[in-house]
């Protein structure tokens, strides 16, 4: 059997209505290019891409027209053929604002010529696999978006031997992860198998929530061949376990240290989707340009898992589920626990938009500054065993060094603290207003000692 | 019974006052007497904006680290030539500068595009969404400028709005670092001609978001001389270091954001103020 | 095409913009004082199966005058009257029940100013109040009005000769007043005495008689999960270790472990007034050590100190170090090593 039960379980974390129902079964379908998409230099987490096309050019899809804007920085790809029709600053989903370049469509759907395909790859070499990586412009689909061939480039004398693979999927109503499962599994063992030589690591645990069992068979199925140290790993179904940290706990029982990374247990955890990414770039050659994005909620009239061309606007995705049945409260780029809330649907996909989810209006609960009455659910919450109540005290305070000294930078911001609160006070803003102040305050203090 | 209480609380008394006083005598530390009389010298609201602790870490700088005399703002040109006289040193002094709120894009004239729910602090709410306010440059208004104010010289008004009086204003700088729109500027106390708006979009952009925005047409840089008013890409940027006749700019400019601030605007009442804090 | 079906489709109202997360577990304060004063009702029907007419009179007065007091207090603080989080309510009910049956009700509005405006309101209301406001209210008339607040209502005792007798004094504060007069217990205990004090057929406070109702109510709260079983747990079990080391020891002056925990207003304060979450600890190990220290203190009061009963006092004095019992029962936060660890290494 390539199964095997969670050794271990996080304490704190909570169990949200999940919806999940909504999407689950839906095939993903692919949606037809729309009339214009919006393509974001910064797709990424690091430094935004530098744009490598002008206004009026002729693009096919998959021609390089971001290059690495740094050296945490990912490439961008066209996605689809087309006119450059303008390049300027545009909003992200994030709140944020980043150049982005309009592509209008020819309809033609072009590739690029020069696409060369590796179905050999496995008499490549590691550092070739991680350049084929680098120039197909991969980053981290499960949200944070951090360049994957930097994270597959471990610094030299750190050893990774557990390659994770988060299937947890935890944050409510997305099943666009649990879809690919389902459907592709096989291609992404093959990317699992790329990502196995690249480290040259021995262990794979694929890690997957027990409320997913079809896709928990289907990844048994096609591991059951491996000879090889690889297994499901099946967690409770509990947010937020497809947090990194949290998620190699409750897999292999090891703790990462505050302010580590996951190479200090010698782990590494890569999404799905980015697995299957990597097994797209490497074995057919083709650069990122599209992803699975769960376009959910009650209010949506076809709720569905959806292919969609990176820069997508979300009013073009949400025309193509149908549009809306009933008043939406709330959009949210991503999932209700750490998405992002939206003032318009301008915002475009991009490789870290998992979930375009619409709230009703009798779902949005609205924060107020109401006292703490020091009821301990937030603690009992908190996966990072962090005391939130009164961190949040300090800050309102503005006592940020007392929030310091409290760990407050080990916040992950998954929200379980104010889901819980019955004051319903905004916890997370304020672990997020401590923790910029912090940052500013050491950049600070970085420039005045280098002057 | 009375004569042994007396004289129990008498005698604690006794023994706790010569301790107290021997403490005074050996334990005390002895500091330069040239930091205390400093720390006279100077205004003693303890703002900051020097960037020590206080006026007594601020003036133990002075004394003992060498650092320059003219970091206090709020002293002004009476408290840097007592501070001068007293360190033996020469030191001009400029004018005064005042914070000014570079927007004036108040509920009437610049919508919000979503209703914020969250912390009201300008920072945090600048971070979700990118702040309500539809214009992106604007001031929002929750009142974190107000909240660093030592002396509370600054309003936020009915309108959402946040006005400095230049009146109270200590020139301590600690707004103009705490806004996170970088809206707020010290300008000299004497001039009155400002480009009330910060906005950096081109013109049709302005006008959706304010009515009092700078559109960017450039009327204003040809109504003065020597480049007092300049363009940095769509926004009119006043000179100060250069004259302006405020009153003939200011009836010229068709987006209204040059407003002329003589006379200034009536003092608040100290009530309001504090309210509003 | 996608022009067309945007028409057709309402125009989403996307109004609300906050930061994650957008999910909430749909609990609020005043659900969870609602829960409190449901949990209350057996207790509160006990009250007037017993007491009648007082129990009511004394209920109600007091939520009443706890409510008024809190919006005159919020008024004139220039705040929001917060009144409809039920918090002056669950005060007004457990000040209440600690009051004997015949006290004047001016007394008892006296009691929730002291409750409300003192011990709560003046520290800046709900959230910030360092003491159980009702426990406040209570000890303050106890020191006040020391007479009105032990004058009880009588009760049949059973006797160890086989006739019964009426007392005026609370069971535990007979035992007090015949150990040190006689040096003996003043009665003996079995099953039918058990029953009288777990159903509430004796002396004492309106709502702390009967432990049964007061059980009920604790249950029902476990399981809306408004409290955990660590305080009231800890503090009924080391009442229970305690007196019974003391039983064993010299069962002729000390009363049995099942006598200490069904007398006196110990239910009262273990499921009810120690659990209070504003003054009392947010860490489980912290709920532990809370209730382990008010099961020593009130034990020590009940055997060693100058009044009967300690469960008040016992509670108050625990509040009084909670913010330290916080800091040390702190969890090691995910990642961080333990500090005398990292001290060691």
């Amino acid at each position: 059997m390539k199964r095997e039960p969670a050794k271990f379980k996080v304490n704190g974390g909570i169990h949200p209505a999940y919806n999940k129902q909504l999407t689950a079964e839906k095939a993903i379908i692919e949606m037809p290019v729309p009339s214009l998409l919006r393509v974001s230099m910064l797709q990424h987490l690091g430094a935004p891409a530098k744009v490598e096309v002008a206004k009026g050019d002729t693009v096919s899809r998959g021609q390089l027209i971001g290059e690495h804007g740094g050296f945490i920085s990912v490439r961008v790809h066209a996605p689809t053929s087309g006119t450059v029709k303008a390049i300027a600053e545009a909003p992200t989903a994030t709140g944020g604002s980043a150049i982005a370049v309009d592509i209008e469509p020819d309809g033609e759907d072009r590739w690029v010529e020069d696409i060369t395909p590796h179905p050999d790859w496995e008499s490549l070499e590691g550092k070739k696999l991680i350049s084929l990586v680098s120039d197909a412009g991969i980053a981290g689909m499960g949200g944070a978006g951090f360049p994957t061939h930097v994270k597959l480039s471990p610094p030299p004398g750190k050893v990774i031997d557990t390659l994770i693979i988060n299937g947890a999927e935890c944050e409510p109503y997305l099943t666009a992860d649990h879809r690919l499962m389902v459907e592709r599994a096989e291609d992404i063992w093959n990317g699992i198998r790329i990502i196995r030589k690249i480290l040259g690591c021995a262990t794979v645990r694929v890690a997957i929530e027990d409320n997913k069992p079809d896709a928990i068979a289907a990844m048994e199925a096609v591991m059951a061949e491996d000879t090889g140290d690889s297994a499901v790993v099946i967690l409770k179904t509990e947010y937020p376990q497809g947090a990194e940290k949290q998620q190699i706990f409750a897999a292999l029982g090891k703790e990462v240290p505050s302010g580590g990374l996951p190479m200090d247990v010698g782990a590494l955890v890569e999404n799905v989707g980015t697995t299957l990414a990597i097994f797209e770039a490497v074995v057919k050659g083709l650069p990122l340009t599209e992803r699975v994005t769960t376009v959910t909620g009650f209010p949506v009239k076809a709720p569905g898992n959806i292919l969609a061309r990176l820069g997508t606007s979300y009013a073009d995705l949400l025309a193509f589920c149908e549009g809306l049945q009933g008043k939406a409260a709330k959009v949210v780029s991503g999932g209700p626990m750490m998405g992002f809330a939206q003032h318009s649907l301008d915002a475009t996909t991009t490789k870290t938009t998992s979930g375009l989810l619409f709230l009703r209006p009798d779902q949005v609960r609205t924060f107020s500054s109401m006292p703490c009455i020091s009821c301990g659910r937030c603690v009992q919450a908190c996966p990072m065993y962090l005391m939130p109540a009164e961190l949040s005290q300090m800050i309102e305070a503005e006592d940020i060094e007392a929030a310091e000294e409290l760990n407050v930078l080990d916040c992950i911001e998954c929200g379980c603290c104010a889901f819980e609160c019955p004051a319903h006070r905004p916890l997370v803003q304020h672990m997020k207003q401590a923790k910029a102040g912090i940052m500013a305050k050491r950049r600070e203090e970085k420039a005045k000692q280098k002057s | 019974m009375i004569l042994y209480t007396t004289l129990a609380i008498g005698g604690i008394g006794l023994i706790c006052g010569s301790a107290l006083a021997l403490a005074a005598r050996f334990l005390a530390v002895h500091e330069d007497p040239r930091v205390e009389e400093l720390t006279a010298i100077l205004p003693g609201v303890n703002c900051g904006g020097c960037g020590y602790a206080g006026c007594g870490d601020y003036a133990k700088a002075v004394v003992l680290d060498g650092i320059e005399i003219t970091l206090c703002a709020p002293g002004g040109a009476e408290t840097l030539a007592n501070m001068a006289a007293f360190m033996g040193v020469e030191a001009e002094s400029g004018e005064k500068q005042v914070a000014i709120v570079l927007c004036g894009g108040d509920s009437d004239q610049a919508p919000r595009q979503f209703q914020y729910n969250g912390v009201a602090d300008c920072t945090a709410a600048h971070a979700v969404g990118g702040g309500d306010k539809k214009c992106r440059y604007g001031c929002l208004g929750y009142s974190s400028c107000a909240r660093a104010c030592p002396v509370g010289a600054i309003e936020i008004t009915e309108k959402n709005l946040a006005v400095v009086h230049p009146e109270l204003c200590i020139s301590c700088g600690k707004c103009v670092r705490t806004c996170p729109r970088h809206l707020i500027k010290m300008v000299p106390e004497s001039r009155h001609a400002h480009v009330m708006c910060s906005s950096k979009d081109k013109g049709p952009i302005v006008k959706k978001a304010c009515k009092v925005g700078c559109i960017g047409c450039r009327i204003c840089t040809k109504q003065v001389e020597d480049d007092a008013i300049t363009m940095d890409g769509f926004l009119a940027i006043v000179n100060y270091d250069k004259p302006i006749e405020s009153a003939t700019v200011a009836p010229k400019c068709p987006g209204k954001c040059i407003v002329d601030t003589d006379p200034p605007p009536a003092p608040v009442e100290e009530e309001k103020v504090e309210a509003e804090v | 095409m996608v022009e067309e079906q945007k028409a057709e489709t309402p125009e989403p109202v996307l109004n609300v913009v906050s930061t994650s997360p957008h999910a909430h577990s749909g609990a609020s304060v005043q659900r969870i004082m609602l829960d409190v004063v449901i949990a209350l009702m057996p207790a509160l029907a006990a009250a007037v199966w017993f007491f009648g007419w007082d129990a009511l009179r004394l209920t109600l007065s007091c939520v009443i005058a706890c409510v008024a007091i809190e919006a005159l207090c919020r008024k004139a603080m220039g705040r929001d009257l917060g009144i409809g989080d039920l918090s002056a309510v669950v005060t007004g009910i457990l000040l209440a029940f600690n009051l004997p049956p015949a006290l004047p009700t001016w007394m008892a509005v006296v009691g929730c100013v002291f409750a409300v405006a003192i011990a709560k309101q003046l520290f800046g209301g709900i959230g910030y109040n360092p003491f159980n406001p009702a426990l406040i209210g209570r000890v303050a008339l106890l020191i006040s009005f020391p007479v009105a607040m032990t004058k009880w209502s009588e009760w049949t005792i059973p006797s160890p000769i086989g006739i019964d007798a009426l007392s005026t004094a609370t069971p535990l504060g007979l035992a007090k007043t015949n150990v040190m007069s006689a040096g003996t217990l003043p009665y003996h205990f079995d099953g039918g005495t058990m029953l009288q004090l777990l159903m509430g057929d004796q002396n004492g406070c309106i709502g702390e008689v009967s432990a049964l109702a007061l059980f009920i109510g604790g249950a029902y709260m476990l399981w809306r999960k408004v409290i955990s079983w660590h305080t009231p747990g800890c503090y009924l079990g080391t009442v229970a270790a305690f007196s019974c080391i003391l039983w064993i020891v010299n069962p002729e002056k000390n009363l049995p472990p099942h006598f200490h925990l069904l007398a006196g207003g110990l239910m009262l304060g273990a499921i009810f007034m120690a659990t209070d979450m504003v003054t009392s600890p947010v860490t489980r190990k912290g709920m532990m050590v809370f209730g382990v220290g008010c099961g020593v203190l009130t034990m020590v009061i009940r055997r060693w100190g100058g009044y009967p009963e300690g469960v008040s006092f016992a509670i108050l004095l625990m509040n009084s170090i909670t913010p330290l019992i916080n800091r040390a029962t702190a969890p090691r936060v995910f990642g961080h090593q333990r500090k005398n660890k990292e001290k060691a290494s």
